[in-house]
């Protein structure tokens, strides 16, 4: 093998041949090209005349440097020339593919496949056993070196894990055995535990590294600084100044996930970390799901946002709060510092507070609502809400919980309330007894110095217990609290500011409000909280950046949490416990990139593949090419190729045109042929009264329906003065409707339902007086259609058609007298319902009259079962197709289907003639009354 | 005879023929296209055109007196008519191999020729002269039988490269109507020009071209051969022997000029891609020049 820059070639002893090239090229214009042969008749003129040069007419040098291209091309193409060629790497035995397989390879996933693919490759030509492992998961058990063709079908199986690889790849590389060379494909980060890792392999035989030199960008979690939130991102390999776009991701108020803001972070040169600021609004702020590097696909690059982000709406209301006072004697005084640090608050009247939706709402000593306050209150605590209420002055002189439970008070109160300690009263103030262990409070120390001097007492009551979560060192109860739809209603029976007691003067005060909710706890979660809690995970990401709502993973212990490390039993991703979210990020707050170090013994190459490429096929077909341009050039000039052939260029081009032309012409053809049929349907539908029917796709039942409309036309023509043509099948995705009075639409189980534009068509011809007569075909109306699928189907058919209120054929409808005086309306079967739109409610039968002065208009749908089109059916010759009932009565039946059909048609046609009071005479007499 | 020869001669016959109508048909249209005049002799004689009213002298018989005119006075009168006198016109049609070369697109210059021919003989018939073809060995005659038999001869292709005109039929003080590409020796023209000038015949010459024979739009290495192959003249670059054919051409050209001149003929030259009207008019007018 030669070896040329990046071309090889097998035989290159074949390169001789291109020292043959210039005596070819001699050769080659020596010889002229061969003499054309013309008929002439002035030949007499020519002859004598000898040529001025003894040379004979050179081939041109373009036309020599072609041949010469296309004979060295074959030299080369004989050499066996080859593309990147694999240097002779050599090595045998078992190989292993290492891959990091961490989120920081997600973005160039499929490269890195195309690398192991052509390690694959060429571990088969060297016969060497292979086995590729993903070192964030290790495979259970040792290395199973395998056929390369076998380890290559399971790579689409291998995917990127979005953590690093642990002490578990450590563990795992430890316990391998047996000699082994090592190709490792790193993601380039370092990490601890590398040197180990790579101690491990190289126990077993030779290490090669393959990683890519390129930019790798993190996002630290989200934190909160002076109400803005910033998202650290970090970078390696530091460089020149870059920018890096962080968009801030959540759901609008639509529900709809979209970017809400987007911050630059821009790296300074050398400098590996960068801050992006997102001046968000709190409503903005509070939908802020995640912050992700835009164009950048892993997980690295993605910080999820959890309940810590969040800034709680706190609504603070106090009683009498336009009373002028002291600072601090204000009852929210002391709730205002505690609260301001990390939540928002609103302060306002009460009506406008509630429709704001906040959180939490406060009401220190506000002892009456108004009524309507009261309503909204209560809808907004049961929809979620937390109601914080405080005691006092006005709450104790109040009447509210006193005889009566008030929902919006966990417990009765008593009159009055009571004073300890005071100047007029007995005893000592009270401290806190310990909180229980139910209690939400439970783990809190009690300080000794909070004192309680007065409160409101709770009256004693059965569920008293149950409701208290904080008590007096005497057992009264300090804070109850009751559920009240899904949120909960919370009372300090004490003031809010130290009036009362030293409760709100206490870090206690602080610690108490966190607990229960009403701020958020600053920082991580810590140990003891968390310890015994199990949280699910709710979302989780993968490698690439994706969340992914999951609800089959198992929950994960409280402690697993506290300094959160992903890994396998912990992926990245949002994690739901009893009362918050909390997010494990792939990086956490402390963490900085930097880019793998290796021993210089270690050679690391990169990740571009140089895939071996023969190119003698390539080769051969230039040279072929050059070939055949050369017969082309040598017939030109030699005169061969001349005007004939311009001519028949021409020719060719002007076909070409006319294809073109033919092509763009064509779609104008075909609309005007697609709007012959149309016109002739049109045509055709309105010569004369056709009756129609519905298309359904089932051959046997469209044949019925067309048979029957076809008997039915018969009848008419014959005892009416309607004569119809012959009936047409619709199809009502295509076909205008407005042409045909009448639609039979025989249901069918397996129908397609129509499409919107299908069915707006339906409904604008039912408005304009069509009317659509259903049958179900299975004579089981009178169970209202539920109970066969075809009932099912008209109804799923009839659901989005604009049809009026329905009622059963009343006896005095004028479908019973159009043409022919009928109560029943059969046809295969007889069942007697059939569905007509209800008639008015104030229709009322005037005295002495056989009928009621009933809606104008046609009767939009007629609904039944009874197969009318069967009983209609006639074939060709007139014979009936299927049979009615049995003898006599048989024909009775179908006799009387066949003056339903009439008096159908009738009543399509005519409308409400025949409700016309004129005709009762007449009527009358026929009804021998 | 017997009968099969009879009817393969009735054959090669029609066979023969087959062109002729169209041919025919195509010449009396061309004739067509040129009106008949000055034809008569400018002086009284036997004729059927008015030349002018004399009064009656002694020895004028008494059935040439005009009535109409003599009415009008005392005087009788009788009408002249111009004197008529039929020419003896020998055509000479070259059919030789090299009249059959054709540039693609374009007649050949035979059919040319055969088509100008037969329309100048039409056009002569019918001006009352007497035509003859010389190529067929056809004396001159009148009428539309002759039209016929030289419409018949005129289909006849020839041996040999070139033609040589042959005007031994014509008879003196007549005319002759030589068309070819003259592309052969030139000799032959002379000496039946010649001969022609000797019997007093004048006439005219056409030079039928190809356009290619005028352009020689060649090049590169070819081998010309000749219409029936006796001539080949093998080129490497046929490009180069433009400049030197075509001077040969013009050369020839005047030489022609120049025999026409001594003889008091006249010549024209008539590419094939041009109109066969406008040839047919020179022919008129050249013909009926007085000599």
């Amino acid at each position: 093998m030669l070896t040329l820059g990046p071309l090889g070639f097998t035989a290159p002893w074949l390169l001789l041949g291109l020292a043959a090239l210039p005596v070819l090229w001699l050769i080659l214009r020596a010889v002229p090209p061969a003499p054309i042969r013309r008929r002439f008749p002035g030949v007499a003129l020519l002859l004598g005349l000898t040529d001025d040069e003894a040379q004979t007419d050179r081939t041109p040098w373009w036309l020599l440097l072609l041949r010469m291209a296309a004979v060295a091309a074959v030299i080369l193409a004989f050499a066996g020339p080859i593309l990147n060629p694999r240097a002779e790497e050599g090595g045998s035995g078992p190989l292993l593919v290492a891959l990091d397989a961490s989120w920081a390879d997600a973005r160039d996933w499929a490269q890195r496949i195309d690398r192991v693919e052509a390690l694959l490759d060429e571990a088969a030509t060297d016969g060497r056993p292979v086995f590729v492992a993903a070192l964030t998961d290790p495979p259970a058990g040792g290395a199973v070196f395998s056929d390369p063709a076998a380890a290559r079908s399971a790579l689409p199986a291998l995917e990127p894990k979005p953590w690093a690889p642990g002490t578990a790849a450590q563990d795992w590389a430890e316990a391998l055995e047996g000699g082994f060379d090592t190709i490792w494909l790193s993601d380039g980060l370092d990490r601890p535990g590398r040197a180990e890792l790579l101690a491990a392999f190289e126990a077993r035989g030779s290490v090669r590294v393959y990683q890519s030199p390129r930019q790798v960008l993190a996002l630290r979690p989200a934190t909160t600084e002076d109400g803005q939130v910033a998202v650290q991102a970090i970078r390696t390999p530091t460089g020149p100044e870059t920018e890096a776009r962080v968009a801030a991701i959540g759901l609008d108020p639509a529900g709809i996930e979209r970017q809400l803001a987007a911050a630059p972070a821009t790296f300074a040169a050398g400098e590996g970390v960068a801050t992006a600021a997102f001046d968000l609004p709190p409503e903005l702020r509070n939908r802020v799901t995640r912050f992700e590097v835009v164009g950048q696909r892993s997980a690295g690059a993605v910080t999820l946002a959890d309940d810590s982000l969040r800034r709680r709406e706190i609504a603070l209301v106090a009683g009498g709060s336009d009373e002028e006072g002291l600072e601090l004697l204000a009852p929210l005084y002391y709730l205002r510092n505690a609260l301001e640090p990390n939540a928002d608050l609103l302060e306002g009247p009460l009506s406008d507070l509630v429709p704001a939706n906040p959180d939490v709402i406060v009401l220190a000593d506000v002892a009456t609502l108004s009524e309507t306050e009261r309503a909204e209150v209560e809808d907004w605590v049961r929809g979620g809400g937390l109601l914080l209420r405080f005691a006092g002055p006005r709450l104790a002189a109040s009447d509210v919980g006193r005889t009566t439970e008030d929902v919006l008070m966990p417990v009765r109160l008593r009159a009055g309330g009571r004073n300890v300690g005071g100047a007029m009263s007995w005893g000592e103030p009270k401290t806190l007894a310990p909180f229980a262990e139910d209690s939400p409070f439970y783990g809190l120390a009690v300080p000794e110095d909070v004192t309680v001097g007065a409160q409101v007492m709770a009256q004693p009551d059965p569920s008293l217990a149950a409701s208290v979560i904080a008590q007096l060192s005497d057992g009264t109860p300090l804070v109850t609290r009751s559920a009240l739809g899904q949120g909960q209603v919370v009372l300090f029976h004490v003031t809010a500011n130290a009036e009362w007691s030293t409760l709100p003067l206490s870090g206690l005060f602080v610690r108490m409000l966190e607990r229960l909710s009403v701020s958020t706890r600053p920082g991580a979660a810590e140990i003891e909280e968390m310890e015994g809690t199990v949280w699910t995970p709710e979302e989780v990401l993968d490698a690439a950046g994706r969340l992914e709502r999951v609800d089959t993973m198992p929950g994960v212990p409280g402690e697993r949490l506290v300094a959160p490390e992903p890994g396998p039993d912990l992926p990245p991703g949002l994690y739901a416990g009893e009362d918050r979210r909390l997010a494990v990020n792939v990086i956490g707050a402390e963490d900085t990139l930097a880019p793998a170090a290796w021993p210089s013994r270690i050679p690391i190459e990169g990740l571009a593949v140089l895939r071996e490429l023969p190119l003698k096929g390539w080769l051969l077909a230039a040279a072929a090419a050059a070939l055949m341009i050369d017969v082309i050039a040598a017939l030109a000039l030699s005169g061969k190729l001349g005007r004939p052939a311009a001519r028949s260029a021409s020719r060719a081009a002007a076909l070409v045109l006319a294809v073109l032309a033919g092509g763009l012409s064509q779609p104008r053809e075909a609309r005007a042929q697609e709007s012959g049929p149309e016109d002739a349907f049109a045509v055709e539908a309105t010569e004369s009264v056709v009756l129609a029917h519905v298309l359904t796709g089932d051959p046997q039942v469209d044949e019925t329906a067309a048979a029957g409309l076809l008997g039915l036309s018969r009848v008419l023509a014959a005892r009416t003065s309607v004569e119809p043509a012959t009936p047409m099948g619709v199809d009502l995705e295509r076909d205008e409707l407005a042409f045909f009075p009448v639609l039979y639409w025989p249901v069918t189980a397996d129908q397609p339902i129509p499409s919107d534009a299908a069915y707006e068509k339906l409904n604008t011809y039912l408005r304009s007086g069509g009317m659509i007569l259903f049958d179900t075909r299975d004579a089981d109306l009178g169970g209202f259609g539920s109970q066969t699928p075809e009932g099912r189907k008209l109804q799923a058919l009839a659901l989005p058609l604009d049809i009026p209120p329905l009622e059963p054929v009343p006896e005095d409808h004028v479908l019973t007298r159009t043409f022919y005086l009928l109560q029943d309306f059969p046809g295969r079967y007889n069942s007697r319902d059939i569905w007509v739109e209800a008639s008015p409610p104030d229709a009322q039968a005037v005295e002495g009259m056989p009928f009621r002065n009933l809606n104008d208009g046609v009767t939009p749908v007629v609904v039944g079962g009874n197969d009318w089109a069967a009983a209609w059916a006639v074939g060709e010759n007139g014979s009936y197709l299927y049979p009615v009932g049995r003898g006599m009565a048989g024909e009775r039946q179908r006799e009387i289907a066949f003056r339903f059909g009439v008096n159908l048609v009738m009543h399509v046609l005519t409308g409400n003639y025949k409700s016309d009071q004129v005709h009762v005479p007449a009527l009358l007499e026929r009804l021998g009354q | 005879m017997s009968e099969a020869a009879a009817l393969s001669l009735r054959a090669g016959a029609e066979a023969l023929a087959a062109p002729l109508p169209p041919l025919m048909a195509e010449a009396s249209e061309l004739a067509a296209t040129v009106l008949l005049g000055e034809h008569g002799r400018r002086r009284p004689g036997t004729g059927d055109d008015f030349w002018q009213y004399r009064p009656a002298g002694p020895g004028d018989p008494a059935r040439r007196i005009d009535w109409r005119r003599s009415a009008r006075g005392d005087t009788p009168f009788v009408q002249d008519k111009e004197w008529q006198t039929a020419q003896s016109v020998m055509l000479w049609v070259d059919a030789a191999a090299s009249m059959g070369f054709a540039s693609a697109g374009q007649p050949a210059k035979a059919d040319r020729a055969r088509l100008l021919g037969l329309a100048a003989a039409i056009l002569l018939v019918r001006a009352g002269e007497r035509v003859g073809l010389a190529s067929a060995e056809l004396p001159p005659g009148a009428g539309r039988p002759a039209l016929e038999r030289i419409a018949a001869r005129l289909g006849e292709s020839h041996e040999g490269e070139h033609g040589a005109p042959d005007l031994s039929l014509a008879p003196p003080y007549g005319r002759a109507l030589l068309i070819s590409d003259f592309l052969g020796p030139l000799d032959a023209v002379e000496a039946a020009l010649a001969q022609a000038t000797d019997r007093h015949v004048r006439g005219v010459l056409l030079m039928v071209l190809d356009p290619e024979e005028e352009a020689f739009p060649f090049s590169g290495r070819t081998i010309f051969e000749s219409m029936a192959g006796t001539q080949r003249h093998e080129t490497l670059q046929a490009g180069d022997l433009r400049g030197r054919y075509l001077a040969r051409l013009a050369e020839r050209k005047a030489r022609l000029q120049d025999l026409a001149a001594l003889s008091g003929w006249q010549v024209s030259i008539h590419h094939t891609d041009r109109s066969a009207a406008q040839a047919l008019l020179w022919i008129h007018q050249a013909l009926g020049r007085r000599a």
